[in-house]
């Protein structure tokens, strides 16, 4: 590793120390990316918004149903009919039926204005599931219950889709993190195992990995969600999705960590540890497996997103979530036809933070890959 | 040579058993399934025609038999006398539904393929060649871009941007006047201006990362001595990439082309060829899946899957070809 820590025999009391640990060279490292620091910042922001203030950030409450059926997004104005300048409002909609065409149309109506205004009263829900309380960071006056704010338009049902896309993002994000952690234990454990006693152990771990491989992985996660029982309550399916997830996803991750510790239990501290007759756990676990960390922590953030799109594209294709509960793969379902495509299209707005995800994941893991690295000369 | 390929279809074969099993297990495995509701709708009826029907089903899918016997009697069926079993939704023969559509599966993924080789190198190679230029440069963001895009959300982009935009039809593979016409050569060309929709969509997400790969090798390639030795001989600038530098850069994508493009295209055609509605598998499976209809649910993972492991074969023959230092033993 890279790590060029001097001892600290230095006199004490002095107040600059020169070692520094690993982490902290990479922190620094890390730092000098400027990618990597900005994924790492907007994903903590998506994280903060999308996980744990939806209900805040949101002007309705999830299944707060409407009449504005299939409202397009509603023009935000600042300009009034007289040519005056004011804080943003919005119009009043009203139901058209366009007989040639013989859809259903919505148009605003001039007579009828509604100021925007932040930290409003509106549905009421408890905050971090903890504090009850009713206040939205924006939307209108709580009692103008004929007018409605749908900054991303509505549902077939008149739901705020921006409110949805917000509940939404909770369970996609969520079901990343968790399924990546359980591929994390799953995979480095037996990675190490599979490394450090070598022989049939070794074999038939390496063969059941390229077993799992020779599936083409999309097409086994939906036969096997296909298989959860239809009567399971939502949330033993989404555990049981993420359980599949996991289950499938570990096998890279296991031959990249049984490579590392094929390495390492050849070097001389293994040895050391191994005379002093440790047991064969401790040698795995505290000696050899922090030594692959850096690759594992930096092989994960990259494989996140790819169990992220895995969970939206079965919710999308309904054979992962399945209503009432709303991730942005069940929000896909609406939107992924031409008809919804051609009347609807703002209800692609899921994919912009789908891909935003994404986007910032990989950002942070290259950032986190050259820090890690220890053989980059930078 | 030989050797080596009766080894590697040796471990082919053994795979495709394997596979055969797990999918005859997802075959069995939800409950409620369409033959299990078949058998207590006849039961609930209770009369003597229902019985019997029941007693030939009880005979076709061995079910008073124990499990391996089953999956024995399937496999047998399935690889030495191409019955995959019945689809329970359609009441037709699995291997009726999927024939038409195994052609035009095989047909997109080579189209996809083509298309991806077709510009990954040529797009990695000037990259390598004109580094740090605004080319170089722009194919870099774009091949980041495609490396997190997901096929089916680019798919979504572009039939919104077809639909609502250019008011185009992307959907499906042929034009409605050929839809039931014999083949013939205006029909070929109807199905290949069709086919580059889907083939490019699903091309564009495998092409960020050969992109960047191809670049990586072929700068690392380009610093050789070799290189420099071509050029001292006054060679022409482009014999000495394409000839010399490009023959040996190439060796690692045809590594990964059988370890990540295949899956990738295999995976991401399907689902490109759900939301344009293609006559594919993967439409189909989908179906199937939602249904519960296993039979052709299973059929269909066996097939995807032999496309892999074939297309994983073939990559290794093309390496053991391309590379002769690549050691067979």
């Amino acid at each position: 590793m890279a790590v060029a820590s001097a001892p600290s025999a230095l006199p004490l009391g002095k107040k600059k120390e020169f070692s520094q640990s690993y982490w902290s060279l990479v922190w620094y490292r890390f730092k000098k990316n400027k990618l990597g620091v900005v994924g790492g910042v907007l994903l903590i922001a998506l994280y903060v918004s999308f996980v744990a203030l939806p209900e805040f950030i949101s002007p309705y409450a999830l299944e707060n149903r409407s009449n504005f059926v299939e409202a397009p997004p509603t023009p935000i104005r600042f300009v009034d009919a007289n040519g005056q300048f004011q804080a943003p409002f919005i119009y009043g909609l009203e139901r058209r039926v366009d007989q040639v065409r013989r859809l259903r149309t919505w148009v605003e109506d001039p007579n009828r204005k509604y100021p925007l205004r932040l930290f409003v009263q509106g549905d009421s829900y408890q905050l971090f599931g903890l504090i009850p309380t009713n206040l939205h960071l924006f939307g209108l006056e709580a009692d103008q219950k004929e007018a409605r704010l749908f900054i991303m338009g509505a549902d077939a049902l008149g739901r705020d889709f921006f409110t949805r896309i917000m509940y939404g993002g909770r369970l996609s994000l969520m079901i990343g993190l968790i399924g990546q952690f359980l591929t994390l234990a799953l995979g480095a454990s037996l990675g190490v195992i599979s490394g450090y006693y070598g022989g049939a152990t070794d074999m038939f771990v390496q063969r059941f990995t390229e077993f799992l491989a020779a599936f083409p992985n999309i097409p086994l996660f939906m036969a096997l969600s296909a298989a959860i029982p239809v009567f399971w309550s939502p949330i033993a399916v989404y555990f049981m999705l993420t359980l599949i997830l996991a289950f499938l996803g570990w096998g890279g991750l296991a031959r990249q960590v049984r490579g590392l510790v094929l390495s390492l239990r050849e070097r001389e501290y293994a040895l050391a540890a191994k005379s002093f007759g440790a047991k064969d756990s401790r040698i795995m676990f505290r000696h050899l497996l922090p030594g692959a960390m850096s690759h594992v922590i930096v092989i994960a953030t990259l494989s996140i997103p790819g169990m992220i799109l895995a969970e939206t594209a079965l919710s999308w294709l309904g054979l992962g979530l399945r209503p009432p509960l709303t991730s942005w793969g069940t929000l896909l379902q609406d939107a992924a036809t031409v008809r919804a495509i051609r009347f609807t299209p703002w209800l692609l707005w899921t994919v912009p933070p789908i891909l935003l995800t994404v986007l910032t994941y990989n950002m942070l893991g290259d950032g986190l890959r050259d820090a890690l690295d220890p053989y980059s000369g930078r | 040579m030989v050797n080596y390929l009766i080894r590697r279809l040796g471990y082919a074969i053994v795979m495709v058993v394997l596979v055969s099993f797990v999918s005859f297990v997802i075959i069995e495995l939800p409950p409620g399934d369409y033959l299990t509701q078949k058998v207590e709708q006849l039961r609930a009826r209770g009369d003597r025609s229902a019985e019997q029907q029941v007693e030939m089903l009880r005979v076709r899918y061995g079910l008073d038999k124990p499990f391996l016997e089953r999956y024995f009697n399937w496999a047998v069926n399935f690889f030495l006398r191409g019955d995959f079993g019945e689809s329970f939704e359609f009441e037709r023969p699995v291997s009726e539904i999927l024939s038409a559509r195994l052609g035009y599966t095989v047909i997109l993924a080579i189209a996809t393929t083509v298309l991806t080789w077709a510009l990954a190198i040529p797009l990695g190679v000037y990259s390598a060649v004109k580094q740090y230029s605004p080319g170089d440069q722009v194919i870099s963001v774009i091949s980041f871009i495609g490396l997190g895009m997901p096929g089916f959300l680019l798919a979504l982009i572009i039939m919104y941007f077809a639909i609502i935009i250019f008011n185009l039809e992307v959907t499906g593979l042929f034009s409605p006047q050929y839809q039931d016409a014999p083949w013939s050569i205006e029909k070929v060309l109807d199905l290949l201006s069709h086919l580059w929709i889907p083939a490019l969509i699903s091309a564009v997400t495998g092409i960020g990362g050969l992109v960047r790969i191809m670049r990586g090798n072929l700068l690392d390639t380009l610093g050789q001595p070799f290189v420099e030795a071509a050029r001292a001989r006054g060679l022409k600038n482009r014999t000495v990439t394409w000839k010399h530098a490009v023959r040996i850069a190439i060796n690692p994508l045809i590594t990964i082309l059988g370890s990540d493009v295949f899956p990738s295209i295999i995976v991401g055609s399907s689902l490109v060829a759900i939301v344009l509605n293609l006559p594919t598998i993967g439409p189909v499976f989908v179906d199937s899946l939602r249904k519960l209809d296993m039979y052709l649910a299973g059929t269909c993972i066996v097939f995807l899957t032999i496309m892999l492991l074939v297309g994983n074969l073939v990559a290794d023959l093309l390496l053991a070809w391309v590379d002769p230092r690549i050691r067979l033993e």
